[in-house]
Formats: structure tokens, C-alpha cells, sequence
């Protein structure tokens, strides 16, 4: 078991590749235990490339990721999830010829202390209301909370979120925001990628800035308004 | 003698039964052939010769041990699902990453080898295969004569794809047999073993052909080609009904041997084409097949 000070995850110099095309050139960064971090960036900087080279499916990737002291560089990603990792990709991963329900049960629990269906019922009231219907025929807000509801289940400590928001009515995004935080306040660490840093800084701890593929700034958020002309550089808005 | 649209109804029953009968082998196979293309995205062209080998391990079993057909119905689809594990532990896991065409390739050699390897064992000839004493004999209907083991074939073809179907689209394994179909890479990513899936479910899908292969022996005779002779036909129903759609190759398999039936009645010359005349009209108006997914 790590000290407590040390991060819960860890990376260096992580390089990453699409086939040929090299997308990630040297990730540092560290999350601690119960932290919620961002990644913000443009578009193409490389930070869902970077989530799914943490979670083990970006199929070529070098440097070093240890997660609770334990590296997984070279580990196929089934065996990094069962570490306690969950993942909520950018495209949801609803599966289509499974229903509601099925969706929320399909990952296996990795660590014990996971959700109980009736909390994630309760936290997600819509998810019971559907259990019956196929996983695509949720709206896009419906489809992101089965996403991040089937990885509570797990018993997952570490969760990587995709754009949680992207293209949701604000109501949604609203209530996304406050599942965030309710997570932290229960102790899950969180790595958020997220292209509105307005919404980021409502939830996070520390913000990462990646560029062409490195991490160029870490801004904590207390400094964030400090630093906002020179974000808005970074991120070209 | 009592006729329907000029032909007897003896013939035509009797065509009907014929077909439904063919149409139950089709529908096997084509269910396992679905299944596998579904998860692992492999055409598995030795499917045929894997349907050979359940009928000659069935053969084996009784010649060799004296074990009877019904040790055969349980024990010759476990030896072919075995063998078909080595197969693609060995052989096709290694070709996942490349187009199609290899998977075509390196399984349609495997079939030419081991209808190869059983031919020179046992010549072509054909070796008798009795139907078991318990459904021998037959039921004189109003309207035909129906063997016991015609029915026995359809019935435990019908219950076969019916469990699998069910197993498919009710249980948590086959949830995540569903799950990984669409997207193997977040299933993986869930903490899933995908590639052990893979390899279970070829070797569940080869050994419906080789449960195929042991209702197959006491009809036809057991011979090394009997798997290449049915399995263009298979491949013809799979695209018509859609690769992929398990319900669709199960409902294609057996409308397709019924519709053989009925062209046999009442259009003998065109029997034995009329399964590809129907697969090129289907891929002209549908090119997924009845009840493919557009991908």
C-alpha cells in the first residue's frame, strides 16, 4: 500500500501512437486520491487519447502509468480495469441489442464497495423509469447517465469521464455537475476531460492544460480566474 | 388422389418434409456460422468440414467404442468444439487484426486438410450410419408417411436454435456475447476477458456443426464431402438472411429449405439453384441480407 501523499495515478512521459501517427509526445501528470483533475485542451491535444491510453486501450503506448503504486503500462486493459478503474467514454458506449438495464448490469464489479442498483436508481431516477428499453433509445442525457451509472456499479475508485457534457441541454449538464461532485464528496478520485472549463471549474481540484500532446500547465483551481486570459490563449476561445 | 394446384399431395407433403428437413441442417449451421462472424468477424469456411467431423466422430464412437448415437448427440459436439478451440487458440486468434480475406483463407485450408486427412483415411465412399432403434420406423399421416427421425431432426434442430436464441438474447452471457459483438474494445475495457469469449464462443458455434454432423449421419451416409456439398448453400443462406443476425439465419435457414421443397414440386429443374437465384435478388434490393444491420 502507497502513503497517502502519493498519487493515486501517475504519469510520465507517456507517448502514444494511432497506428503510425504519433498523438501523445510526453504526458506528466499526477491525481490523488479523492481529486477531481481536468484535462482541457483544443480539440486533437490528446486528452481522450490520453484516457484511453490510462484505461489500456490505446493499442501502443510507452513511458509509465502506475495507478496505486502498480504499473500498467504494458497490461491489457480488462486487467487495468480490475486495478479499479472505470471509464466512461466520449461516445457513451451504450450497446444497442442490450436494454437499459442489461447496459447497467454488463461490466463486472472489480472492487468491492460498488453502488447498489437501487442507489444508481435513485441517483438516475430515469434509468428505472426505462430499464425495459434498448440502451439507444435513451436521449443523449439518459445514455450519459447510464454510462457513468453502470461504471458505479463496479466498485470502480478511479473514474475517467469523457466530455460528460458534450452536446446536453443545460439542465443536464446541471444535474451531470452535481453527480460529479456528490462523487468526490463520497471519495472517488475522477479525471475529467472537459472542453467547458466554466463547467470544470464548478467541479475540479486541478486543471491540466495539453497541447500537441504534452501537458503545458497545471493550473489549481483557486488560480483559475488569475489565469483566464492566458486559458483562453491555451484553448483558443 | 387428392391434388393441390395439379400435384398430389403426397409429393408435395413429402417435398415439404424434405425441405424442413434440409432447412434444420441449415439452420445449425448457419446459426453457428452467425455467432462466430458476429464476435470474432471470421467467415469460418470449415464450418462444413466440421460438420463432417461431428458425423464421423459420431461414426468413430460407435465403430471404435460402441457407444450409440445418443452418446454421440452429446459427446461428438464436445470432441468438434474441442477441436475447434485448438483452432482458433493455434491458428485463427492471430488473424484478428487483419482484413477479412485471411480469416476466409486460412479456415477455407483447414477444411480442404482435414476433408483431406478424413479421405484418405476412409475413402470416399460413404460409411452406413443406423438410426438408432428408439426412432426408427415412422407415423402414417392422413397425407404422408413421416419417419420418427425426419421429425426427431427437426424437432432437435427447432430446440436447439430456440435454447440458443435464448441464451443469446436472455442471459447475462449472452449479454455480454451481444456486448462485445458491437464493441469488443469497451467490453475489454470493462474488465471483460473478450478474448476468452472468442475463443468459447468459436468453439461453441463449431460444435453446433458438429451436432449438425450427428443428426446428419443416419440420413445421409457419413462421408468426407458431405460438409463441402451442404456448406455453399449454407453460405448462401447466411447472406441472405444477413450475416451476423442470429434469429435471421435460424427463420432463413428453414424458410430457405422449405422454399427448396416446394421448387422441387413444382419446379424440379431450378431446385437446386433456386437458393442463389434468391441470394442474388436479395443482396440487389438488400445488400445486409433480410435482417442484417446496415453497417
Amino acid at each position: 500500500m502507497n502513503p497517502p501523499t502519493a498519487p493515486l495515478l501517475a504519469l510520465r512521459g507517456l507517448q502514444g501512437w494511432y497506428g503510425e501517427s504519433h498523438v501523445l509526445h510526453g504526458i506528466d501528470l499526477d491525481v490523488r486520491r479523492g481529486e477531481v483533475v481536468t484535462l482541457l485542451g483544443r480539440n486533437g491535444a490528446g486528452k481522450t487519447t490520453t484516457l484511453r491510453a490510462i484505461i489500456g486501450i490505446l493499442a501502443k503506448r510507452s513511458g509509465s502509468i502506475t495507478y496505486d503504486g502498480v504499473e500498467t503500462i504494458g497490461m491489457p486493459s480488462r486487467s487495468i480495469a480490475r486495478l479499479g478503474l472505470g471509464y466512461v467514454p466520449e461516445e457513451r458506449g451504450i450497446f444497442a441489442s442490450l436494454t437499459v438495464q442489461e447496459n447497467l448490469m454488463l461490466p463486472p464489479k472489480v472492487k468491492p464497495g460498488g453502488m447498489s442498483v437501487a442507489e444508481i436508481h435513485a441517483l438516475f431516477p430515469n434509468l428505472k423509469e426505462r430499464a425495459g428499453s434498448q440502451g439507444t433509445k435513451l436521449s443523449g442525457g439518459e445514455q450519459q447517465m447510464l454510462a457513468i451509472g453502470r461504471i458505479l456499479r463496479t466498485g470502480a475508485k478511479l473514474i475517467l469521464l469523457d466530455e460528460p457534457t458534450e452536446g446536453l441541454a443545460p439542465v443536464i449538464v446541471q444535474q451531470i455537475g452535481r453527480t460529479i461532485l456528490k462523487l468526490k464528496a463520497d471519495g472517488y478520485t475522477i479525471v475529467l476531460v472537459e472542453q467547458n472549463f466554466r463547467f470544470a471549474q464548478t467541479l475540479a481540484d486541478r486543471h491540466y492544460v495539453v497541447e500537441q500532446g504534452r501537458v503545458v500547465d497545471m493550473i489549481p483551481n483557486a488560480d483559475l480566474d488569475a489565469n483566464i486570459d492566458k486559458l483562453h490563449t491555451y484553448l483558443g476561445v | 388422389m387428392t391434388t393441390i394446384f395439379g400435384v398430389p399431395t403426397q409429393a408435395l407433403f413429402g417435398q415439404l418434409l424434405l425441405g424442413l428437413i434440409n432447412g434444420s441442417f441449415y439452420a445449425i449451421l448457419s446459426l453457428g456460422l452467425a455467432i462466430i462472424f458476429g464476435l470474432l468477424n471470421i467467415i469460418n469456411f470449415a464450418h462444413g468440414a466440421l460438420y463432417m467431423m461431428g458425423a464421423f466422430v459420431a461414426w468413430m464412437l460407435l465403430t471404435y467404442l460402441g457407444l450409440g448415437y445418443w452418446w454421440a448427440l452429446g459427446l461428438a459436439p464436445l470432441v468438434v468444439g474441442v477441436f475447434g478451440i485448438l483452432l482458433e487458440r493455434l491458428l485463427i486468434a492471430r488473424l484478428y487484426k487483419l482484413d477479412h480475406l485471411y480469416g476466409l483463407l486460412l479456415t477455407f485450408g483447414l477444411a480442404l486438410i482435414i476433408q483431406g486427412l478424413f479421405r484418405n483415411q476412409y475413402g470416399v465412399s460413404g460409411l452406413p450410419y443406423a438410426i438408432p432403434a428408439e426412432l426408427s420406423g415412422g407415423q402414417r399421416l392422413p397425407f404422408m408417411f413421416l419417419p420418427n427421425y425426419r421429425a426427431w431432426v427437426v424437432v432437435a434442430s427447432l430446440t436447439v436454435c430456440l435454447a440458443t436464441w435464448l441464451v443469446i438474447e436472455k442471459t447475462k452471457l449472452g449479454a455480454y456475447l451481444r456486448a462485445a459483438t458491437e464493441n469488443p474494445t469497451l467490453v475489454q475495457a470493462f474488465g471483460v476477458n473478450v478474448p476468452l469469449f472468442l475463443t468459447l464462443t468459436y468453439g461453441f458455434g463449431v460444435a453446433l456443426a458438429g451436432f449438425a454432423g450427428v443428426l446428419a449421419a443416419p440420413i445421409y451416409s457419413v462421408n468426407p464431402n458431405m460438409g463441402a456439398d451442404i456448406i455453399i448453400v449454407v453460405f448462401a443462406v447466411v447472406v441472405i438472411g444477413g450475416m451476423g443476425s442470429i434469429l435471421g439465419s435460424v427463420i432463413t435457414g428453414f424458410g430457405l429449405g422449405l422454399v427448396e421443397g416446394l421448387t422441387k414440386v413444382f419446379y424440379p429443374e431450378a431446385s437446386a439453384t433456386v437458393i442463389f437465384v434468391i441470394m442474388v435478388l436479395v443482396l440487389l434490393v438488400k445488400p445486409a441480407g433480410l435482417f442484417g444491420r446496415t453497417a
